[in-house]
């Protein structure tokens, strides 16, 4: 058998899986996007109309998406500079010469990323109980009254904010680490001989370095936020007062709470177009940055 | 800051840190072993005053725990063999087996690495209701036999395996599948252990997929069903805290042993190439 016979035969397995269960479903999506399927067409595909953007249109009038856009949005706002910055701390602490049992720490700081999701938000259900979460008892010793954390609309999504920085921020700090070593040990030691402080070195020598791997983490996580999910699910279901209904919290009560295929399409491809132009921004941004 | 006060500073704030980082996960320990109602007291008890399993044997014996667990490991099996399996063969082909169109399909993968899920979420579901396979394993397994990601990762590595060596097993007289099995795979065993570590921890921790496409509780798996009994039992923190270290625990066991082999190809595929 010929090499390019022999190499179709070993990529055809995978190309047939990827065609037939993602990238055909993908386009699929966008012309269910244009159409009113709905539990009536669930049954009987006869009873399918073609609506063109009706659905696009309905959607950015409704107010409860434009909620659901808001409530993401400042999920994603807040919680990824958030993360990175809890990232980039913790990866610079472990990097110092001064660190000890380093393996130790970076294993337990990186424990939460395995952990699953759903376990995790029940936990931290507990932890942030009104009456006996142990956070609001913790507040109580320094004299903070109990807060109605998941209970109250101005609390729910901080709290899931910080259980997103809580559970995510070892998975950037690993890749920090890894940019931190790769900076050549002589920039410190020119700086040092002139007598720069930790502080300036910070500023003019590991930041600037660690420039594209600011830019990756960044939009890595900002799409990886964009999808916010598991955690209101558990934790709130939407509410208090829909306040932590994210776009896909949304596009799955539409879709399969509601069997609207139509629109929970066209829900899932807006996220899909503003989750594209903020990484296309960020790149945007970054490349000026860089030119200045 | 003198390099003494800078040691206590840099250790004392990691120390700090990570007891932030596994105080939840401590505590959760401890609480699952708290008999019922224990743990909503005032102050909140840290540790159980009085050990007990009945929060693990309520869950394993009348709420249908062991299915649960018997489903995740089996699903995150499943997918694992399947998807390494297909993925490096897929990515070997790409990094080392010339073909027309190659380039070109490579970049076409990777440029649909940027689609979310959740785009071919509803027509996957159609998809896979008209083939009978929605509330089956099947519709876990079956859409997820191989990724893009795999492929990339597997042809990232293969690319550092040498022509010579190819070579030299054709000039044996080896065929491709041969060459494959006895002289790539050896090769790619620090990657493959990677990608299986991965696979099973992202497939283990899954949870929109297989709350949209498994509505049997029969066939549930361990995160879904612990959604929907917190749901019920909002109340009963000791039970919930067992059912999270059982849906915890394994990962965290998993990634204990092979957190050199996770670690890396978390670098391996977050440094673009």
């Amino acid at each position: 058998m010929s090499i390019p016979a022999a190499a179709w035969g070993f990529v055809a397995p995978a190309l047939a899986v990827i065609g037939v269960f993602f990238l055909l479903p993908v386009v699929a999506g966008l012309g269910l996007s244009l159409t009113d399927f709905d539990i009536y067409a669930l049954a009987d595909f006869a009873n399918l109309r073609f609506v063109g953007i009706e659905n696009y249109v309905r959607l950015l009038q409704a107010p409860l998406f434009w909620q659901a856009l808001g409530n993401t949005l400042y999920f994603v706002v807040v919680g990824v500079p958030l993360s990175i910055a809890v990232s980039l701390g913790a990866a610079l602490l472990l990097h110092s010469r001064l660190a000890r049992f380093k393996p130790f720490f970076r294993t337990a700081l990186f424990a939460p990323v395995v952990a699953t999701i759903v376990a995790v938000a029940v936990i931290w259900r507990y932890l942030f109980h009104t009456r006996y979460g142990m956070v609001n008892h913790a507040l109580g010793a320094i004299g903070v009254d109990p807060v109605d954390w998941l209970g109250d609309p101005h609390w729910a999504m901080p709290t899931i904010i910080l259980l997103a920085v809580w559970k995510n921020f070892g998975y950037n700090m690993v890749i920090f680490m890894a940019g931190l070593q790769a900076i050549p040990g002589e920039l410190y030691e020119a700086a040092r001989i002139d007598g720069a402080s930790w502080w300036r070195e910070l500023v003019h020598i590991t930041l600037p370095m660690l420039g594209p791997t600011l830019l990756m983490v960044g939009i890595l996580t900002t799409a990886g936020y964009f999808q916010l999910f598991a955690e209101p699910y558990v934790m709130t279901q939407g509410g208090p007062l829909r306040s932590t209904v994210s776009v896909l919290y949304f596009m799955y009560e539409e879709g399969f709470k509601w069997w609207n295929f139509g629109a929970a399409s066209a829900v899932a491809l807006l996220l899909f177009g503003l989750v594209f132009a903020v990484t296309w921004l960020l790149l945007r941004l970054s490349g000026r940055g860089a030119s200045a | 800051m003198t390099p003494r006060l800078a040691t206590v500073f840099v250790n004392g704030s990691l120390i700090g840190l990570t007891a932030v980082t596994l105080f939840p996960l401590l505590w959760m320990l401890s609480v699952s072993f708290m008999p019922a109602g224990a743990a909503s007291a005032l102050p909140p008890p840290l540790f159980p005053e009085t050990p007990t399993l009945a929060n693990y044997r309520e869950l394993f014996v009348h709420a249908g725990m062991v299915r649960w667990l018997m489903n995740s490991l089996l699903l995150a099996g499943a997918v694992t063999a399947c998807s390494l399996a297909f993925n490096t063969m897929a990515g070997y082909a790409f990094a080392k087996l010339k073909f027309a169109g190659r380039e070109r399909l490579f970049r076409m993968l990777i440029g649909a690495l940027v689609i979310p899920g959740q785009v071919a979420m509803m027509p996957l579901f159609l998809l896979l209701k008209h083939l009978g396979l929605v509330n089956t394993y099947g519709g876990v397994i079956v859409p997820a036999m191989a990724g893009i990601f795999g492929v990339y990762l597997v042809r990232q590595y293969a690319r550092t395996i040498p022509d010579e060596l190819l070579e030299a097993a054709r000039m044996d007289g080896a065929g491709e599948f041969r060459i494959f099995l006895t002289v790539v795979v050896p090769l790619l065993r620090p990657v493959l252990a990677s990608l299986a570590v991965f696979t099973f921890l992202a497939c283990w921790n899954d949870f929109m997929w297989p709350l949209i496409v498994l509505t049997d509780n029969e066939l549930q798996t361990l995160p879904v069903a612990l959604a929907s009994l917190s749901r019920e039992h909002v109340q009963d923190s000791e039970l919930m805290m067992a059912g999270s270290v059982i849906t915890v625990l394994p990962v965290l066991v998993l990634f204990l042993a092979l957190q050199k082999y996770y670690i890396e190809g978390l670098l391996l595929g977050s440094v673009k190439g």
